[in-house]
């Protein structure tokens, strides 16, 4: 089971209050009109599928039922941070590759 | 004022209506009872969404609670409460009656500003559990932890209740409250009885509330846009 902490009720919470809802951080074709083929298929049908950090959006589903973005690590299924949504990640995989400050600072949405 | 059409949902005391739990028969205090389950039917519920800048002086001065903006937080007052649902929403009970008036006194306040106020008071209702067992009842059914040193009074969540989902709030030591949906109240009261037989648990209708207008002679019904 997660316990994974909720941005905005600021609380760790049992994992069966929420929903995960896929890839986090798509952003919708500015002028779909003018997008081709290809890129507003990419943007509704392809996602990516790493091994190692990756960031998704869930939903508290049964507490505030606000979206926001989890970064997991999808060998271990460790929860490496959370937040909230329009806020950026500070754990990506750039930053565990080369060891630095944010990927070894205390992470909220981690419970040793 | 916005221009949203609401009206009254109860428009006068005399109109019959029925809690969702009315087919439940009352369980009279035996003995040993360390529980009792009550309902607290027909007070009026307002669901308040917008941002807590544009509503806590509006809220504040029409309903004299203070709006709580810290998660998780419940605000108790004489019959009425208020609770943080989310960054952006708030559960207003009062007694039943009141939420019409309140409800017109609150878009007057808050004029052309960016909110909503939908009155849920039709589908949903309030229970309270009170006694010295009564957090080993809520242990058995919720994932939440309602050990006291997290669960202080004054705190109030969403969580997973049985297999349904439920607001749970603490008013003091030994009591708490329940908000359940209509459509799960009769599931939600029969698992709570199942839950507090080994406690013994009494189920009681709240003493008769009256309605606010009852004792005031009754205005005729509104519709306002
Ligand atoms: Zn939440």
């Amino acid at each position: 089971m997660f316990y994974i902490y909720c941005p905005y009720c600021a609380e760790y919470r049992e994992e069966e209050e929420f929903h995960p809802k896929g890839q986090a951080h798509i952003a919708r074709p500015l002028d779909p009109m003018a997008t081709s083929d290809d890129a507003w298929g990419d943007y509704l049908f392809f996602r990516d599928n790493p091994r190692g950090v990756h960031h998704e959006l869930w939903v508290h589903a049964v507490g505030c039922r606000k979206f926001f973005n989890v970064t997991r690590d999808t060998r271990t299924y460790a929860i490496l941070e959370t937040y909230r949504i329009g806020e950026q990640p500070s754990v990506t995989a750039d930053s565990v590759s080369t060891g630095s400050a944010a990927s070894t600072a205390t992470l909220t949405g981690v419970q040793a | 004022m916005t221009r949203v059409a609401y009206f009254d949902p109860h428009p006068a005391p005399t109109v019959p209506r029925q809690s969702p739990l009315h087919h439940m028969a009352e369980i009279a205090p035996t003995g040993d009872v360390a529980v009792t389950l009550r309902e607290h039917a027909f007070r009026d519920h307002l669901n308040l969404r917008g941002e807590p800048g544009v509503l806590a002086s509006a809220v504040e001065s029409v309903t004299g609670l203070a709006l709580p903006l810290e998660p998780q937080q419940v605000v108790f007052g004489d019959g009425t409460s208020l609770q943080w649902l989310s960054p952006d929403e708030w559960l207003l009970i009062v007694p039943g009656g009141e939420g019409f008036r309140l409800q017109r006194e609150l878009r007057k306040a808050l004029g052309d500003a960016h909110f909503s106020i939908v009155d849920v008071s039709g589908g949903q209702t309030l229970l309270s559990l009170e006694g010295e067992e009564a957090i080993s009842v809520l242990m058995k059914s919720t994932v939440y932890d309602v050990d006291p040193r997290h669960f202080p009074v004054g705190k109030g969540v969403t969580s997973v209740f049985a297999k349904a989902n439920a607001i749970i709030r603490r008013v003091d030591d030994t009591r708490w409250e329940l908000v359940v949906r209509r459509s799960f109240a009769d599931y939600c009261l029969r698992w709570l009885l199942d839950a507090g037989e080994e406690f013994g648990i009494a189920f009681q209708r709240a003493e008769h509330e009256v309605d606010a207008r009852e004792a005031a002679p009754a205005g005729e019904a509104e519709m306002t846009t």
